[in-house]
């Protein structure tokens, strides 16, 4: 059988069911004011958001990879650059751009002009630490973890904070290898 | 039109996560279902460390007297294959299609822990569909 051409981002997202936007970013809401309400310490709801979409993620990769038709990316950029272009279509239905590319090609910055997540958020003045959209971070992370890939996702800039746009650090810490021990002591 | 004999999940660790025959021949018991998904996830392994070309991915289809064994490994590990009659056509595309069928019904369901057997009757109910002959040659157009 010849391999099937990946799709673009378009033409997945054309194809999946969607759930209407404000749906979405109000339930996002809903549950970033609830964990914020339990667990009170604003550090503690960042770490509680990327564990959960580290959670979502390692989900997440199987359904992207069954219905994008990518195959195995040669290297760290080319990987970086399906999540933008593919990957955030695909799910969020926006674009993103990568940037800042470190001189070994082990960082980057994924940069998010828009962001459905925010579209009626403005962070209360007891909130400032709140990394509102840390759920993407852990996403991406669970998602890499799962083809090989330890990284470290950390926001950089947050139009929430007062900056002009949306920039996700991902920096490659390690690449596993797939291959199986073959040696008993391993 | 061939007939498809039996269907088998593997998680990455080797391990049997779903199984299910179809009609009458070929059909085993837990033990012995259990004892194929973990020597094929090893000849599998092995497989690619013997082949020839770099970068093997590892046994895609393996053709005997009595069956056939096709056999799709996701880019994350996890491999589904299908026993079926021989020359069956369009069993890569049904392997593809059960891929999706599972990251829909099974990666979806909250209540499915990762790695571990699937229990899930939305799953089955798709894949029943999926296998029956008509639907498999649709899927080859």
């Amino acid at each position: 059988m010849a391999p099937v051409a990946p799709r673009s981002g378009d033409a997945i997202f054309a194809n999946v069911e969607r759930v209407n936007a404000e749906l979405f970013t109000l339930t996002y809401g809903a549950i970033v004011r609830q964990l914020l309400t339990d667990l009170e310490e604003v550090d503690e709801v960042n770490k509680q958001l990327d564990q959960m979409g580290y959670n979502i993620g390692i989900r997440l990769i199987d359904e992207f990879l069954a219905k994008s038709n990518v195959s195995r990316c040669v290297d760290f950029r080319e990987t970086t650059d399906v999540i933008a272009k593919v990957g955030f279509k695909m799910f969020l239905g926006v674009t993103a751009s990568v940037a800042n590319w470190d001189a070994d090609g082990t960082c980057c910055s994924i940069i998010l002009e828009d962001n459905p997540l925010v579209d009626f958020v403005e962070l209360p003045d007891n909130c400032q630490g709140l990394y509102y959209c840390n759920i993407l971070s852990g996403v991406i992370r669970g998602a890499l973890e799962m083809v090989s890939m330890k990284t470290e996702v950390t926001w950089i800039r947050d139009v929430l904070r007062g900056d002009d746009a949306f920039e996700l650090q991902v920096k490659l810490l390690k690449q596993v290898p797939e291959e199986y021990p073959y040696k008993d002591d391993e | 039109m061939a007939a498809i004999y039996s269907l088998y999940i593997i998680n990455k660790s080797g391990g049997l996560i779903y199984y299910k025959d179809y009609g009458s021949s070929g059909r085993m018991d837990t033990n012995d279902s259990l004892r194929v998904a973990s020597l094929w996830h090893s000849m599998h392994a092995i497989s690619q460390q013997l082949s020839p070309v770099s970068g093997c991915a590892g046994i895609e289809l393996l053709q005997a007297d009595t069956f056939d064994l096709h056999c799709f490994q996701s880019l994350t590990g996890t491999k589904f294959f299908v026993v079926c009659e021989p020359g069956t056509q369009y069993m890569e595309t049904l392997l593809k299609f059960v891929y999706e069928l599972y990251t829909d019904y099974v990666l979806k369901n909250p209540f499915y822990e990762m790695e571990m057997p699937i229990r899930c009757e939305l799953f089955d109910i798709n894949l029943t569909q999926a296998v029956q002959k008509d639907r498999v040659a649709f899927l080859g157009r």
